[in-house]
């Protein structure tokens, strides 16, 4: 596998958008052509060199590349956005929309991550050793459907809205969640290592969601189905939960007895 | 000398009944609530801008305009902020203003009733204009609103005691509910007042869904005792034209834009027994009228962010305190509007450190902060235009008085003759 290293110089305060930066555009190119990709500053384009050193090799394939991000990219967004393969490493803090609708390939970040990451992908996976913003795996505003393939992996602690309208794949959640974790779920595996916020699973028509910590309350629309020992390879006991049931759906909560 | 039928730009209910008489420098109000004649004393403000100020010094017209031109052409990522008591005229000249730089532009509805606006995104709005209510509806319910203390002639106006087609009656032919965690002056009045703890709405709304749905809720739920929660459906359900008027004690509470989108959806529900209509009351005078001016140019509602050359809109994103917060703009153009009196500590200090272009009226903390400041022309009273309604009904504004300066006609001038120079 070929590598690429970027080191953020002097990124501006009004932020960047550098959706160039992911192993899709990056592959065939010489050094000087990925200096002379586009990145968004303001109204303005500019080019990639202006902000990053950039050093190493390309392969001819995606699949074949990884790029290495050292150094703090937290004002860097849309980084590895639409991705199909290949891998994108950040040592450092990664902006938002970090891996949106990534269709393949592998995101690790070491620090933590702006809001909107990993929206509506369709495959792959991210992984975040710290923490996550909001609408993690969540879909875009006036889209129906969040995450329908992959897998995500927060370690630390995650934001509002996780996972919102998600229809497939797997989310999982070292720590805690913010509030309205699963919104309006449609299918897929959502486990919460730590707490989970207010309304957890609200909206949510199928798929599971699975809190290993506390809910500190749960909505009236959810109904007690009983006690079950062990989910999707979980040990333990569960107390199962059905709903939502103000919008007729049969997902199902489980929570650590 | 009297003029009648002139309409207040307050609040969003924009009453269009409202007399005021220009007496030997004195201005007399007839019909206007206490807010409203208050608005209209805003012509003899001792305060008033009368000559525009480039760093605090008074300079001509056209030396403010070109530095004003000047700051706005030389940002990377200008941000354009107006405010709602202004025409809709004006809001569309700044959208012109705001797509020619590549910036953003936003307005009161990021501050305010933005999560109502993302409610109806997620789940969509059967509604009807007050006229309606006011004809049809024997059911009002007032949830995280308060009229009579928001929008002081909601309630005798449109939606409780006037006599309308199908209700003769006028009061005794309506129920009111109030749903609030306190004792409002709204509430004291009400029919049914459910107290529900506070942030806990979304609860009381999933517990209602359900028990349209035939699910049983067992106890209470979010401080209501049981039987409430089944008499608010039943007479929600049981109804002949119901509406629910929803205030900023919902979109400013835990789950935000949620817990519009719950309420729409329990209205939605509703439509399976009887007619049921759900209408944002919106706040700040001509809100709406943001909203329809920004949804017509770009298709999205506020918070639209020009500066890839074509519109994107992502509330948290490119909504003005969160860019603000981040240091994501490097200067703005505020007009008819006290920003900095508004925002949060981080946010005005970090205001300070670019520079600003302003259109004020008279004086106030963000002509203080602005590097230009533009005088601000009074919609309404010394300009004309149109106004949008809280249900969208479309108003005209008409002017009575001339302006005290002979630059500009209006804000939308203002705002007409800073484009030009941007353009040259």
């Amino acid at each position: 596998m070929k590598e690429i290293r970027l080191k953020p110089k002097a990124i501006p305060g009004i932020g960047m958008e550098a959706e160039n930066i992911s192993p899709d555009m990056f592959a065939e190119k010489s050094l000087k052509e990925i200096r002379a990709l586009d990145v968004f500053v303001g109204n303005k384009k500019k080019k990639l060199g202006e902000y990053f050193t950039v050093g190493g090799e390309a392969s001819e394939k995606p699949e074949d590349l990884r790029i290495v991000i050292r150094g703090d990219a937290s004002k860097v967004k849309r980084i590895g956005e639409r991705m199909s393969a290949g891998e994108v490493i950040i040592e450092g803090d990664a902006g938002m929309h970090l891996g949106s609708r990534m269709s393949g390939g592998e995101i690790r970040v070491s620090g933590s991550v702006g809001s909107w990451a990993g929206m509506e992908m369709s495959g792959g996976r991210i992984t975040i050793e710290g923490d996550a913003g909001n609408f993690f795996g969540a879909a875009y505003r006036g889209r129906g459907c969040g995450m329908t393939e992959g897998e995500i992996e927060i370690k630390g602690n995650a934001g509002h809205n996780l996972g919102g309208n998600m229809g497939a794949g797997r989310i999982t959640v070292g720590g805690d969640s913010g509030e309205f974790a699963g919104v309006g779920m449609k299918g897929g595996v959502l486990i919460i290592s730590g707490n989970a916020g207010l309304r957890v699973g609200a909206g949510m028509i199928d798929g599971i969601i699975i809190v290993e910590g506390g809910i500190k309350e749960m909505l009236p629309s959810f109904k007690e189905r009983g006690r079950v020992d062990g989910v999707k390879g979980l040990s333990g006991a569960f107390i199962g939960y059905e709903g939502d049931l103000a919008e007729c759906g049969r997902g199902r909560l489980y929570v650590r007895d | 000398m009297k003029h009648r039928n002139v309409v207040c730009c307050v609040c969003g209910a924009v009453c269009d009944d409202i007399e005021v008489g220009l007496v030997g420098g004195e201005i007399k109000v007839k019909n206007a609530c206490a807010l409203g004649r208050a608005r209209f004393q805003e012509l003899t403000n001792e305060d008033r801008i009368k000559e525009p100020l480039v760093g605090g010094v008074h300079v001509d017209w056209d030396q403010a305009l070109d530095k004003a031109a000047k700051i706005l052409k030389n940002a990377e990522h200008p941000l354009i902020f107006i405010g709602s008591v202004t025409s809709t005229e004006t809001m569309r000249q700044g959208i012109r203003i705001a797509e020619y730089l590549g910036g953003v532009v936003d307005s009161h509805p990021t501050l305010c009733e933005g999560p109502m606006i993302m409610g109806i995104q997620e789940a969509g709005m059967p509604s009807s204009t007050l006229g309606e209510v006011r004809n049809r509806a024997d059911l009002v319910v007032f949830w995280g609103a308060n009229p009579l203390q928001s929008h002081l002639r909601h309630l005798s106006r449109y939606s409780l005691f006037p006599e309308g087609r199908f209700r003769k009656g006028g009061r005794r032919d309506r129920k009111l509910v109030v749903v609030d965690p306190r004792k409002t002056k709204t509430a004291e009045i009400a029919d049914l007042h459910v107290q529900v703890d506070p942030n806990k709405d979304y609860e009381l709304m999933s517990a209602v869904m359900a028990i349209l749905k035939g699910n049983d809720v067992g106890g209470d739920v979010a401080g209501v005792g049981r039987e409430t929660i089944y008499e608010l459906a039943d007479l929600m359900k049981n109804c002949e034209f119901g509406a629910v008027f929803i205030g900023l004690g919902l979109a400013s509470s835990l789950g935000k834009y949620r817990n519009l989108e719950r309420l729409m959806k329990l209205v939605r529900d509703l439509n399976r027994f009887t007619r049921f209509v759900i209408i944002p009351n919106l706040g700040h005078g001509n809100v709406s009228g943001f909203i329809q001016a920004m949804t017509s140019a770009s298709g999205y509602p506020f918070g639209v962010d020009y500066s890839r050359g074509y519109p994107r809109y992502n509330p948290g994103e490119y909504t003005t305190v969160d860019l603000l917060r981040r240091g994501e703009v490097d200067a703005m153009l505020i007009v008819a509007a006290d920003l900095v009196a508004h925002m949060p500590r981080d946010v005005v200090r970090f205001m300070k450190g670019i520079p600003i272009v302003s259109v004020n009226v008279s004086q106030c903390p963000t002509a203080l902060f602005s590097d230009v400041v533009l005088p601000g022309v009074v919609a309404g009273m010394e300009s004309s235009g149109t106004i949008y309604r809280l249900d969208n009904v479309p108003l005209p504004l008409k002017k009575f008085v001339e302006p005290p300066f002979s630059f500009t006609e209006s804000d939308e001038d203002t705002l007409r003759q800073l484009f030009d120079r941007l353009r040259c």
